[in-house]
């Protein structure tokens, strides 16, 4: 650093005035600039208890607004080829096209919870992502792109799980899920979800939400099915909502109204839930549901897992919020079998 | 009078001054008790507090705004603080000044030669603010203030006060504090090497100083060029600021000795430049930047451990309104005050608990002093200089008022270990957790139990009147007429117990008659019963204040202890929903 000499000697006394005199302006010009500029920072009441954050009240509804007059929407199709079977179901409720419109940014939450081979089924199969991500890229979407906050590590779990080859086969682009990715969210009149961290940043620009979810056994919840999996749009440690698991999912419920909803049980975990690990955990249960009312898709799911609307509580929990229709027969769901 | 005679008497005040504010930090309402005495004024006129503090958090919190007062003092004078004020810099002067009283002139000179360490303070200076604008406050580990403030409040008055016991009935102690102790004699004993030791080559506060004396229209100088070279000005020169050559400006701690001591009257404190000219700075090397810059980068892995986070040590408790852990750790200058102030001395400075980011700071212990955190005092939160730990009023700390929707205060939640607990693993009655809970209605339950005794099972005996004969004496380990025993038949249920009033022998006495229904008239069998309430957390209620902990008659590792869990302050510790 260089420093700088001066000499008093070598000064006039009217330099020495001069010197004088901007030394006074410099000290009074920083005094009053670090004096005004502590009092306008000055804060006399001290730090509020949190930081407060803003936060959003839900992800959002992509239902469609206006929905073909007299469309149905459940199909239950029966079947083993999971493409065929999608194929079938969505063109019961009108086409792809009736939902998925050119220029559509498409988000697809798959469950990919584990770092486990499709084949175990504790994962949303490759399969009905790749069939789902195709019909929608030919109805036009500008972008498919899929997620999941899984609970093992994501890259695992999207790897090992056989999603992330699907979805790139299909050119549907995976989101991470980074730390940036998450926002608080008080979900409005929510009790549980308040200022939680949620996975908002992968919402701008989206479109249209599709949930693709495998038909499982789950221990704490009974099952877990569509609405279980809007779970993993949950940050934090949000296993402290298992204190109260079909409160927290009934609220999941309207976090999120997505446009449309896929529950495949061509095979369902119906043991040793969710994690399964053995073959011998899971049934062909042949079915596919495609639906845009979630509860009603999870009605028929309970019923592929063996159970009742009475084992699984959050179902007509979140029936009462308006979140869907519990008895799905009431929807008069369009009933196929695609079998070969 | 002159000029020095002033500076003393300005010193000795502050110094003064500040042993006294470390005395009244004493929680009471006599007249030397903490009632209404400005304990952190001296903190408060600190700059680098007020400068990392906005910095790190964007606000200049309540009575920090003193320092800009000495701020615009020392632009205009220079480093007054330091010659006048600082009452480290006055111990450090008087020790100074009393190891060299034998020496001569000659070595007085070369003592107070101006050396290039003395750029070292800022080095440390820029290391500081650098990681301050990173959101970590760590100032107030080598600025004098809070250090003296830090090692007067937890070392030096708890060992003058133990014997004393003015200031406390009982002994205050802080775990770890012989570190504390051990900084501040290196600071003073580090006076023997060079005068002003501290001050001249790692004092961070004395290096802000020197860089706002830049423009200072006053200073001190030489009227002439050329002198008598007898460099008497130097003798007792406490910068090391080279008065007899080209100054060091931002060196000079206005000790005014070397106007005092130069017999031809030379030097002046004047409104222009010394005659023989002047230096703003130290020379800065290239070396210590790096140093600098190499510290930041370690400074900077500090927070990869998630010690804030995902991986916060659930040993830590903070006293209660403390901020999150990040926020925390953009405040706090460990001065100490919290710790001094605590009434159950239960707040003591952390050594590694808050990872090397939280050296010093407040962290609390249950098992030592007094008691748990007194819910009805809020002394930390209202001594806090920094509102690391904020303000509470009682309503907020207990949850009343407008504060009864968000509930008390919680420092974290009580566990039961139950391989330690006497009712749950020894047999022994005891729930003093329960008793010296504060909550209302209390956060410990319990539930009761019956278990037969060790020793207790199915002893034969003749059944009487007013109890029972052992064929065998008793167990003689416990008294079972305390009225935790009861007696009954093998195999008869809990209506049947009856409470043992008296035992001697192989006589039992009871309350009432036994209860013969279903029991052999010849080879009758009894049970020796004890009654357990076995304490249970509802973790809903918990405050986490420790009373519990505190009392625990198993005074090892307690068989309650509270641990960070569900803290108020914290979101990741978030327990229950």
């Amino acid at each position: 650093m260089s420093t700088e000499i001066k000499n008093a000697k070598s000064q006039t006394p009217e330099m020495s005035r001069r010197d004088f005199l901007k030394r006074l302006g410099y000290a009074s010009g920083i005094a009053l600039a670090a004096g005004g500029l502590g009092l306008a920072l000055h804060d006399r009441k001290g730090p509020s208890p949190a930081e407060s954050q803003k936060a959003l009240t839900g992800l959002g509804d992509y239902t469609l607004k206006t929905p073909a007059p007299g469309a149905a929407k459940i199909a239950i199709v029966k079947g083993t080829d999971r493409k065929i079977m999608f194929e079938r179901g969505i063109k019961a409720l009108g086409g792809m096209e009736a939902f998925i419109q050119k220029g559509d940014r498409v988000l697809i939450k798959v469950n990919a919870a584990f770092a486990t081979p499709a084949s175990l089924g504790a994962t949303t199969h490759p399969e009905i992502l790749a069939a789902v991500a195709d019909l929608c890229l030919q109805a036009g979407a500008a972008q498919v792109l899929m997620t999941d906050n899984p609970i093992n590590n994501p890259d695992s779990c999207y790897e090992i799980s056989g999603l992330a080859k699907a979805a790139q086969a299909s050119g549907a682009r995976i989101i991470t899920p980074r730390p940036a990715l998450f926002a608080p969210v008080s979900l409005a009149g929510g009790k549980l979800i308040r200022d939680w961290p949620t996975m908002t940043g992968v919402f701008p620009g989206v479109t249209k939400v599709i949930v693709i979810s495998p038909v499982k056994d789950h221990h704490r919840a009974g099952a877990s099915l569509i609405l279980k999996n809007y779970y993993g749009f949950l940050g934090g440690r949000r296993n402290v909502f298992h204190q109260d698991i079909n409160g927290i999912i009934t609220e999941l419920a309207l976090l999120l109204k997505p446009t449309l909803c896929v529950l495949d049980g061509t095979v369902s975990m119906m043991t040793n839930g969710p994690t399964g690990g053995s073959l011998s955990d899971l049934k062909d249960t042949h079915t596919l549901v495609v639906s845009t009312d979630p509860v009603a898709a999870d009605a028929v799911g309970v019923e592929l897992l063996g159970r009742t609307l009475a084992d699984i509580p959050y179902i007509q929990m979140a029936e009462k919020t308006g979140a869907g229709r519990a008895d799905y027969r009431s929807l008069n769901p369009v009933l196929l079998d695609a079998k070969a | 009078m002159r000029i020095v005679t002033v500076r003393r008497i300005s010193q000795s005040f502050f110094l003064v001054l500040f042993l006294w504010f470390c005395i009244a930090a004493t929680l009471g309402a006599a007249w030397w008790q903490l009632r209404g005495w400005p304990i952190n004024w001296i903190l408060e006129l600190g700059p680098l507090t007020a400068i990392s503090t906005i910095l790190a958090t964007g606000t200049l919190f309540g009575s920090l705004t003193w320092a800009l007062v000495t701020i615009a003092i020392t632009l205009f004078l220079g480093r007054f603080f330091c010659g006048f004020v600082c009452p480290l810099g006055t111990i450090n002067q008087a020790t100074g000044w009393l190891a060299r009283r034998r020496l001569g002139p000659d070595a007085r000179v070369e003592a107070n030669r101006h050396r290039h360490a003395q750029a070292w303070k800022y080095y440390l200076l820029f290391f500081l603010i650098f990681l301050a604008l990173t959101g970590s406050v760590q100032t107030g580990v080598f600025d004098p203030l809070p250090l003296l403030h830090r090692s007067v409040n937890l070392a030096l008055l708890p060992l003058a006060d133990s014997h004393l016991g003015l200031l406390s009935d009982e002994p205050r102690g802080y775990a770890s504090v012989w570190l504390i102790g051990f900084v501040l004699l290196t600071v003073v004993g580090l006076n023997l090497f060079f005068p002003r030791f501290f001050c001249r080559f790692a004092c961070p506060l004395g290096a802000l100083f020197g860089l706002l004396s830049r423009f200072t229209p006053w200073r001190l100088g030489k009227t002439a060029d050329t002198c008598g070279d007898c460099c008497l000005c130097e003798q007792y020169c406490e910068g090391g600021c080279r008065p007899s050559g080209q100054i060091i400006t931002s060196e000079c701690v206005l000790c005014f000795n070397c106007m005092d001591g130069c017999p031809a009257s030379r030097m002046t404190f004047a409104h222009k430049p010394s005659a023989a000219g002047e230096v703003g700075l130290p020379d800065l090397s290239r070396r210590g930047v790096i140093l600098g810059g190499a510290g930041l980068l370690l400074a900077s892995m500090w927070g990869m451990g998630g010690l804030a986070g995902a991986n916060n040590n659930p040993l830590l408790i903070r006293p209660p309104g403390s901020l999150d852990e990040d926020r925390f750790l953009a405040r706090c200058i460990r001065c100490g005050q919290c710790m001094r102030i605590c009434p159950a001395n239960i707040i003591q400075p952390a050594l590694l608990e808050a990872g090397i980011q939280g050296l010093w700071t407040p962290s609390i212990n249950y098992r030592i002093s007094r008691s748990g955190c007194l819910p009805n005092c809020i002394a930390c939160g209202q001594v806090c200089p920094t509102a690391a730990i904020r303000p509470l009023s009682l309503e907020e700390k207990q949850g009343l008022g407008e504060f009864a929707e968000q509930g008390p205060i919680r420092m974290g939640t009580a566990f039961v270990d139950r391989g330690r607990c006497l009712p749950w693993a020894m047999d022994r009655p005891c729930l003093v957790c329960h008793e010296l809970c504060p909550v209302s209605p209390k956060a410990i339950f319990t539930r009761t139990v019956f278990e037969t005794i060790r020793d207790g099972q199915a002893l034969p005996g003749k059944l009487q009147e007013t109890g029972v004969d052992l064929d065998a004496p008793l167990p003689a380990w416990v008294n079972l007429a305390s009225g935790d025993y009861y007696v009954r038949g093998v195999g008869q249920p809990e209506t049947a117990l009856r409470r043992i009033t008296g035992a001697g022998g192989v006589k039992l006495m009871v309350d009432r008659p036994l209860d013969k229904e279903g029991l052999p008239e010849k080879d009758t069998r009894v049970d020796i019963v004890v009654k357990l309430s076995r304490p249970y957390v509802d973790a809903a209620k918990c405050i986490g204040c420790g009373m519990c902990e505190h009392e625990c008659p198993v005074s090892g590792l307690r068989a309650i202890r509270v641990y960070s869990e569900n803290e108020s302050r914290s979101r990741p510790g978030k327990m229950l929903i």
